[in-house]
């Protein structure tokens, strides 16, 4: 292919090499910065996983994980946190119970139900603002309304569990059933079924992964509260299997006392708690994880 | 041609799988049109990867100054992803990789130390669908030269006004310079999008069909607009309006989808380039012929 | 299908349309039941508010302004809510100003620096951060990393006491692990995850045609991210800094054990001071009549400051979102 010779009176080459270097210089500082960020946020995490790890794995066996709750001077492989972790769970149960089927009955109601009208607006902004309520207030609020007059109980900090766990589970929920693409509804109403049939039958089964996903995300969150459940279940030392009824003890309660004592026998078993709860908590993140990974449908 | 146009495009498919160099496009080396006839880029079997799918295969044609070269073809064919090549904005997306050899002015664009900003500052893009910053008018004409290191208000000043003017938007935005540049109308924006790629003083322009979102009052605003840039710039258009290119362009290079039924692969090659004229005129391969007489594409 | 049947409608007695029929029981009873969930979050807003003020009254009856005094005294009964105010304000203040600019940072190299295929696990390690229990920072907070940085402190104090203004917030004599700064960092800890994911969706909604606009102009990475994203996301972004505003002020446990638990008003940062949540866990155990009256009080004003925090950025949000998908 001939093409016109480039050969003759030809200037000299165009320089295509590097922009003046402080424009260059200034693009890497700043990416070096974004680095850096990114550094900051995670050392520190680095730190307090490895840290808690290496505290309470030389703390925690089986005794550990079975035994009673001792007195604070008692020495650090004295007794357990048996009876927090059963509380931790029972009562984290019992709010999931609660608060789940509420939220997403709440997400339905806002996405399903109320469309576009003023009071689904209304709820769907007030549980927005309700999850930026703080954990203590719950606390105090279920405290004035319940504890007051039934005592304390597992079932106390449930409630106030439940309540910091709705407007998380309305929310996510609410996200999931907005990705249900319409098709399906319309398809399963022009069948004949009515709105609550196809929302039962057609939108919550395509959803479901989703919203399962987020309600483990809430119930990893509920588990590690500890604010709530500060007057409202009281404490015990010993495991109290009725979680309706009598004083109850939490893990991140353990936590909380254990690490305001001078005793390290206390600290001791309060940083083998952390593990227990940090795994407890990792647990259900990487379920959440893998049910969005195997069964979520749809998602963003 | 003496073989079929079976024969033809059967071969041609044949050898794009076996990657074998394709037969040479018809490349028409007629009188220069109305250009300085320098060669500004030589593209010497050029082939575009996006991961592992070759998007483009063997394109080599030469860009002469101050001309307006059209880049026609259907959909697919590749011709936005060659205009791409040359201002280095396939390195945006991820996976690209461009193999054979492209020189700007007799230096490679691909070369190890070569700066894609640099290469940008030189050879500036117009897209299709017009993209105003979220500034005023005048901070989107004056982005380029700021982010060049011009500084000096009144310097700045004359480079707003005289680029506006190049575009012929002067007029319409003297006033309101400080408005946002979200605010002017579809044929507007494009125009000021114009004056900020010639803002820079670049040497070459791309359009990747500037005018397809436009109306047809806008549209030849813009036809007008490049008629008297090529005499300052080289302009290089993709559009898929034939009309289009039979207005502006004074070299037309059309572009087509080569499919392997048996690999299920495409790719694009280019097949002919000439002045518009002849291509449009007097198409020598049946593919170009097919396209341009609206039997194909 | 039973709604076919229509088995269980009533007569369609007030229509002689044959297709007409009344809601079938079980559709109209579910509709109501999710209208009942929803509205439950209303009415829980509203309870929280009556019951804790209720409870809180007797504090707040107090003729003149002391329950914004500074003096915290449950022995003395003096009950002025002022320290905690303050050291909400502060503590949140600090917490923001060093979470910020890192969940920035973090988002812009997400979404414009690293590949794809690297974003998703570094998003996961980012949002290990907000799974760890804020008990957990608390533990750590007091048992390793306060003792640690008290001697940062002191060094610092030592070194600028008497230098004008980084005297006045870093200096002073009662340097402690345990205060203001501290709270301020591991708080700023807690928040980044948020702040972060909030960015990256405000970020990711710069249009891609404009990116492209600016790299054909020669802009580098940088001058792109400050002439084309920085104007999209601007607004955005203030009500990503309002939420994790909004949850800094309420983060409780990790601040309780922390802070110092010391209700003084000073500007020496590295001192212990108090804050709302915290007082209200630290004492609320062993409080009684005004005393706990003033706790549900504090807490009473905790929640009327995060709402109205809260309501703020979500409004900026929204503002922001509708303008993106608008322009």
């Amino acid at each position: 292919m001939a093409v016109t010779s480039h050969a003759q009176a030809e200037p000299p080459k165009v320089d295509l090499r590097e922009p003046p270097s402080w424009r260059r210089t200034k693009n890497q500082i700043v990416t070096a910065l974004m680095v850096f960020a990114f550094l900051l946020a995670i050392i520190p995490l680095g730190f307090v996983i490895v840290t808690v790890i290496a505290k309470g794995a030389s703390v925690i066996n089986w005794s550990f994980l079975t035994s009673e709750i001792p007195v604070n001077t008692s020495p650090a492989n004295f007794g357990g946190m048996g009876p927090a972790i059963v509380g931790t769970l029972e009562i984290t149960a019992l709010a999931t119970a609660i608060a789940v089927p509420l939220g997403v009955l709440g997400a339905i109601y806002i996405n399903e139900y109320g469309g576009k009208g003023i009071l689904a607006r209304i709820v769907r902004f007030m549980s927005d603002v309700m999850s930026g309520v703080p954990s203590i207030i719950m606390g105090l609020f279920i405290f004035t309304l319940w504890t007051l007059h039934f005592q304390y109980s597992g079932l106390g900090g449930a409630l106030a569990l439940a309540c910091l766990m709705l407007p998380i589970v309305i929310r996510s929920s609410e996200e999931m059933l907005k990705l249900v693409p319409d098709s399906l509804r319309q398809g399963s109403s022009a069948l004949g079924a009515t709105k609550a049939r196809v929302t039962t039958t057609v939108v919550l089964p395509a959803a479901a992964g989703g919203i399962v996903s987020g309600a483990l995300l809430a119930v990893a969150r509920a588990a590690g509260e500890t604010a709530p459940l500060l007057f409202t279940i009281g404490t015990v030392t010993a495991v109290n299997k009725n979680v309706f009824s009598g004083a109850n003890t939490a893990l991140p309660l353990q936590i909380f006392s254990n690490a305001s004592s001078p005793f390290t026998g206390a600290q001791a078993r309060g940083w083998g708690a952390a593990l227990t709860l940090i795994v407890i908590a990792f647990v259900f993140m990487i379920a959440a994880r893998l049910v969005t990974a195997r069964f979520a449908r749809y998602s963003h | 041609m003496e073989h079929s146009e079976q024969e033809v495009i059967a071969k041609a498919e044949q050898n794009a799988t076996a990657s074998l160099p394709l037969p040479e496009p018809l490349i028409r080396q007629s009188a220069q049109t109305s250009g300085t006839g320098k060669v500004i880029f030589d593209v010497r079997d050029m082939s575009v990867w996006y991961g592992g799918f070759k998007a483009v295969t063997n394109v080599t044609l030469p860009i002469y100054e101050n001309e307006v070269t059209a880049f026609i073809g259907s959909s697919g064919s590749g011709k936005s992803t060659v205009l791409r090549a040359f201002n280095r904005m396939n390195d945006l997306v991820p996976g690209a990789r461009v193999e054979g050899d492209m020189c700007y002015r007799g230096a490679s664009l691909y070369a190890k130390d070569v700066s894609p900003i640099a290469v940008r500052r030189r050879i500036g893009m117009v897209f299709q669908k017009p993209n105003p910053f979220p500034k005023s008018i005048y901070d989107n004409v004056a982005y380029g030269p700021r982010i060049n290191g011009q500084r000096n208000k009144k310097k700045l000043d004359e480079i707003v006004e005289r680029s506006l003017r190049s575009a012929a938007l002067w007029d319409e935005v003297k006033n309101r310079l400080n408005t946002s540049g979200l605010s002017l109308s579809g044929g507007q924006a494009q125009r000021l999008c114009i004056a900020r790629t010639i803002a820079v003083e670049p040497d070459v322009v791309l359009m990747d069909e500037p005018a397809s979102a436009l109306d047809p009052i806008s549209t030849g605003a813009i036809e007008d607009l490049m008629r008297e840039l090529k005499s300052k710039y080289t302009i290089i258009i993709v559009t898929h309006n034939m009309q289009q290119a039979t207005r502006v362009s004074d070299r037309t290079a059309f572009f087509y989808v080569l499919t392997d039924s048996t690999s299920d692969t495409r790719t694009g090659v280019l097949v002919e380039y000439g002045p518009t004229k002849q291509i449009f005129e007097d198409p020598q391969d049946p593919r170009t012929q097919a396209y341009v007489t609206g039997r194909m594409g | 299908m039973s709604s076919l049947t229509r088995a269980d409608s009533a007569t369609p007695a007030e229509s002689a349309h044959p297709l007409a029929q009344r809601r079938p029981l079980g559709d109209r009873a579910f509709a109501i039941l999710a209208l009942t969930a929803g509205l439950l979050v209303l009415v829980i807003l509203v309870l929280i508010a009556i019951s804790t003020s209720q409870q809180a009254s007797s504090w707040f009856s107090a003729e003149d302004l002391s329950i914004f005094s500074r003096d915290w005294d449950p022995a003395t009964n003096s009950f002025g809510a002022l320290p905690f105010i303050y050291g909400t304000a502060v503590t949140a203040v600090i917490a923001v100003s060093i979470s910020v600019p890192i969940s920035l940072g973090i988002a812009l190299l997400l979404n414009e620096v690293v590949p794809q295929r690297w974003a998703r696990p570094i998003v996961y390690v980012v949002d290990l951060l907000a799974v760890v229990p804020s008990v957990v920072w608390g533990l750590w907070g007091i048992l390793v990393f306060a003792p640690w940085i008290q001697h940062i402190y002191s060094s610092i104090a030592s070194g600028v006491n008497g230098i004008w203004v980084l005297g006045f917030l870093f200096g002073g004599q009662n340097i402690s692990g345990a205060s203001f700064f501290t709270t301020g960092i591991i708080l700023a800890f807690m928040v980044t995850p948020i702040i972060t994911s909030l960015a990256r969706e405000v970020v990711a909604t710069t249009p891609s045609i404009d990116k492209q606009g600016a790299y054909a102009l020669g802009a580098t990475r940088w001058e792109m991210i400050r002439g084309v994203v920085w104007p999209h996301s601007q607004g955005g972004i203030v009500g990503a800094v309002l939420l994790g505003l909004g949850r800094a002020m309420g983060e409780t446990i990790a601040a309780a054990l922390v802070i110092g638990s010391s209700p003084t008003i000073t500007s020496h940062l590295f001192s212990p001071g108090y804050n709302l949540p915290a007082v209200i866990a630290n004492q609320f155990g062993e409080s009684t009549g005004v005393w706990r009256s003033a706790l549900m009080g504090t807490g009473v004003l905790l929640f009327v400051f995060t709402i109205i925090v809260n309501v703020i950025a979500r409004g900026v949000v929204e503002r922001s979102a509708r303008r993106a998908r608008g322009a």
